[in-house]
């Protein structure tokens, strides 16, 4: 019984598409501690999505299902849930958030209201005006905007309502799904600064999925790599973004901070991302690796711990545990 | 003198909400352009950004104010006049999958681009797909939309945009789309085309950093006016206004990559320089 | 091309649709082009129930039940698709015109489109069998000016949704005029729903036709089911299967013309998922 809100431990995860079966998550493992602050950066395809899914089981039971690995949400194994205790579980310990806001409310339905749902359903015991305008204080909107249909607020205000509703719940983690990206990048700023003030006042821990290297850099203390289903590097915020050691997480890197070579070209990772489900042996990134060799291409790498502080490990054949291709300066 | 590629002046677009709310999108916006040049327009939702570019594609005709097109009002043409004025400048799109037909293939698509400056031959079709990237062109002629990547649709377009032969392009968030892996890739293509074509491009963003890689000028936008323009250096790094301020302040920073683990004797990317 | 195939074959109920309209074709082919036993003919064996020489019964004038609606299938059809056809074209150009230049022009072809859905079918049909007499032809108008409203409304809608995406815009940019963009950009794009109304508008045919030979003002001389029906209606209790055969019939016809209609709607909807 760890201090972990969740764990995810050699999670395998598919789901059954136009009778194809696709391999969502490969033996993820994964931990949010109570209070931290954890990214999760990938794109298109990685599987960084499902995986917020399946961590609320949000997941279909007839197309999905957990081929392997464990679940643990507040210490308690959530692997084997059925709908009725997930429903229990969602909201508290662990409320979700997405991406667009105005898909996730309902657009008949006065914003209040909908707070007040979520207030009623998890604390019935309290008075349920006061604590709408209490969260509505808390996510800085001001108090008028209970009697508002979502289409009348603007983007921002919408992403506060959704996170109003997911701390109504006093949730232990709050997992956010791509939050800002439909919001301008002065919107953005404003709630990335609302998810800090908000973790600090409640406690709260948080999972931050992304594909923006920049809101998980500022947001997060650690920080975890996906590409095409797998983790492939992890550990703390600085240790891997000023000393990335696998070949996607650094051209990820170089992507977004538009590094340039000797010619003025800018620095890229050739190829396109992988579609989803297409299960390789070995390394899914071995594709599009500038320094793939023939072990990439049998076998998935194991995991190898490259700093005890900062808990930077990765899976890249690059990184031997035996040390051969250690730490550069 | 030579008149400058496009010449956007004193140009405004009100819209009409409700049939008493309108929205003054564009508010007396002037810009120019000329030939070469790369200016990027930056602006967030609602800054009309969008609007002042279908105006200068000739898509949507001004309030007030004028196009001028090397010097012709494109609005006041017409004909084989307005044919010309329109074919100089391309549109390049957010949305790939929108920007094709989805019932026509590659070399449909590049073929009617093509006609535009008369005859059109399928290995110019396929010498346009390989100079975007699509190796071999004869392979990808028959492709439609739905059959090519994300990457390569984007390409497409570019490829179509490149097919009549124009002297401006304007790319309304052209990376917005796009993964952070690939959005290198077509960088580095504008970037190709803009060098070995001489281009001019306008490139109509929200994302800062693609305008600061890439443009010569900018321009801010805020609610329909520019608020701030000039050299991409000086603005990007001493703001006057206090908008851009603003709007620079709000972008996350990354920690600076000191240095990629590499096996002895690996260098991380040919020559990688800041 | 493929893709519409996989999709189409597998929605089962279209395909079984598909099957029996095929079926029904096939068997007007074959009583068309070889000769046998005539409808029409009277025979003394009459009012008799279904036997092995006669399986669907035959009527009061001793014409056999089955070979009728075998005869019958013709009429059904050919209604059904001409009218389809009429439907579907006015409505496709008055629906792409009005979805297209929008403005006045939409405004006055949808309004147009209104009064033709207001009028009742049946006074309409009336009216105009009573000005120029019962026939088939009348029939098939009748349908075609009833029917054009609803494939018209969708038509403009999906020209209304194709017209803005960005790559009408690009070819505009290419100089292209604005008519050539209509017809060779957007309604291509926007025929598939339309299409699939079109298939629907046969099975609406083909029940107006019955309705209308039932009263007495479609063609009195040619074999038709709603004739059938119309004969048949006297004898219900006592020789049931003058009434029930052809009404089946009837009702079977229109249910695979619907289930054909939807899945063929899925089927070129190219989000559809393929497969079930």
């Amino acid at each position: 019984m760890s201090g972990n809100i969740l764990e995810l431990t050699d999670l395998t995860f598919s789901y059954t598409s136009r009778g194809r079966t696709v391999r969502a998550l490969d033996a993820v493992s994964l931990f949010v501690a109570a209070g931290e602050a954890v990214g999760l950066v990938g794109e298109s395809g990685s599987g960084k999505s499902t995986l917020a899914r399946v961590a609320l089981g949000l997941t279909p039971a007839q197309f999905a299902r957990i081929e392997a690995g464990q679940i643990q949400i507040d210490g308690r194994d959530a692997t084997h849930y059925s709908e009725d205790d997930w429903s229990r579980m969602r909201g508290n310990p662990v409320a979700i958030v997405f991406q667009d806001p105005l898909s996730y409310l309902n657009p008949v339905m006065r914003v209040g209201q909908q707070i007040a749902e979520s207030i009623v359903r998890h604390t019935p015991e309290l008075a349920v005006a006061p604590r709408v305008r209490e969260l509505l204080e808390l996510v800085k909107l001001p108090a008028v905007c209970a009697t508002s249909y979502p289409h009348e607020l603007s983007g921002g205000m919408r992403q506060r309502v959704l996170l109003a509703i997911a701390i109504a719940c006093r949730p232990k983690l709050l997992i956010a799904d791509e939050p800002t990206t439909a919001l301008d990048v002065t919107t953005q700023a404003e709630i990335l600064g609302l998810l800090a003030e908000l973790r600090r006042r409640l406690d709260m821990a948080m999972l931050l999925i992304s594909h923006d290297l920049g809101i998980v850099a500022q947001a997060c203390e650690r920080i975890y790599v996906m590409y095409a289903g797998r983790i492939v590097e992890w550990g703390s915020t600085s240790a891997v973004f000023e000393t990335p050691a696998h070949p996607y997480a650094r051209g990820l890197l170089h992507a977004a901070n538009a590094d340039r070579d000797s010619e003025g070209r800018f620095v890229t990772i050739p190829g396109d991302p992988p579609g989803v489900g297409v299960a390789p042996i070995g390394c899914p990134f071995a594709l599009r690796c500038a320094h793939a060799m023939s072990d990439c291409t049998k076998q998935m790498p194991p995991a190898v711990l490259l700093d005890q502080a900062s808990g930077h490990t990765v899976r890249c054949w690059l990184h031997r545990s035996d040390g051969a291709g250690g730490p550069q300066g | 003198m030579t008149p400058a590629l496009l010449d956007i002046v004193d140009v405004s677009k009100t819209f009409r909400r409700t049939r008493t709310e309108v929205v003054q999108a564009v508010r007396s916006v002037s810009l120019t352009i000329s030939a070469g040049e790369t200016v990027a327009l930056i602006g967030e939702s609602g800054s009309g950004k969008s609007t002042l570019g279908r105006m200068a594609l000739g898509l949507l005709k001004p309030d007030s104010g004028r196009v001028l097109v090397e010097g012709r009002s494109l609005y006041d043409l017409s004909g084989a006049d307005l044919r010309s004025a329109r074919v100089a400048m391309q549109p390049v799109f957010q949305d790939a999958t929108a920007a094709l037909n989805p019932r026509r293939t590659a070399r449909e698509h590049l073929l009617q681009a093509l006609a535009v400056r008369g005859a059109a031959t399928e290995d110019q079709a396929a010498a346009l797909l390989e100079s975007v990237g699509l190796q071999p062109g004869s392979e990808y002629l028959n492709r439609f939309p739905h059959e090519l990547s994300g990457g390569q649709r984007q390409r497409l377009t570019v490829a179509r945009a490149l097919a009549p032969q124009p002297r401006l392009i304007i790319a309304d968030e052209p990376l917005s789309g796009a993964d952070v892996s690939i959005r290198g890739q077509i960088l580095n293509l504008l970037l190709d085309i803009k060098r070995e074509r001489g281009i001019a491009y306008l490139l109509i963003t929200h994302d800062i950093s693609v305008a600061r890689a890439f443009s010569d000028r900018v321009a801010i936008m805020r609610r329909g006016e520019i608020v701030e323009m000039g050299p991409a250096r000086l603005v990007l790094t001493q703001p006057e206004h206090e908008y851009t301020r603003h709007l620079l302040a709000a972008v996350p920073a990354l920690p600076a990559t000191r240095s990629s683990i590499a096996r002895p004797g690996h260098r991380c990317a040919p020559g990688l320089a800041r | 091309m493929r893709s519409f195939w996989t999709r189409f074959l597998g929605n089962r109920a279209g395909v079984i649709a598909g099957a029996y309209v095929l079926a029904l074709i096939l068997v007007m082919l074959v009583v068309g082009l070889v000769p046998g036993p005539d409808p029409n003919a009277i025979t003394p064996e009459v009012m008799r129930a279904p036997s092995i020489e006669h399986p669907l019964g035959t009527d009061e004038l001793g014409r056999d039940v089955l070979i009728s609606i075998a005869h019958g299938i013709k009429v059904s059809l050919s209604v059904g698709f001409a009218a389809a056809l009429g439907a579907t074209a006015i409505g496709i150009l008055v629906g792409s015109m009005a979805g297209f230049f929008g403005g006045a022009i939409d405004l006055i072809f949808m309004r147009v489109s209104e009064i033709f859905q207001v009028v009742p079918s049946f006074i309409l049909a009336a009216v105009i069998v009573a000005l120029s007499g019962p026939g088939l032809l009348q029939v098939v108008v009748v349908i075609s000016l009833l029917a054009w409203p609803q494939v018209a409304r969708l038509m403009r809608g999906e020209v209304m949704r194709v017209k803005q995406l960005e790559f009408v815009d690009a070819v505009r940019c290419l100089g292209v005029r604005e008519t050539a963009i209509l017809t060779g950009e957007v309604i291509p794009n926007a025929l598939a729903p339309s299409v699939a109304a079109g298939t629907l508008v046969v099975a609406q045919a083909i029940l107006l036709e019955a309705a209308l030979s039932f009263f007495g003002l479609s063609s009195v001389d040619i074999v038709s089911w709603g004739r059938m029906l119309n004969s048949g209606q006297r004898f219900l209790f006592n020789a049931w299967w003058l009434s029930v055969f052809p009404g089946a019939a009837i009702f079977l016809t229109v249910l695979a013309f619907n289930l054909l209609g939807d899945a063929l709607g899925s089927a070129l909807n190219p989000r559809t998922p393929s497969g079930k």
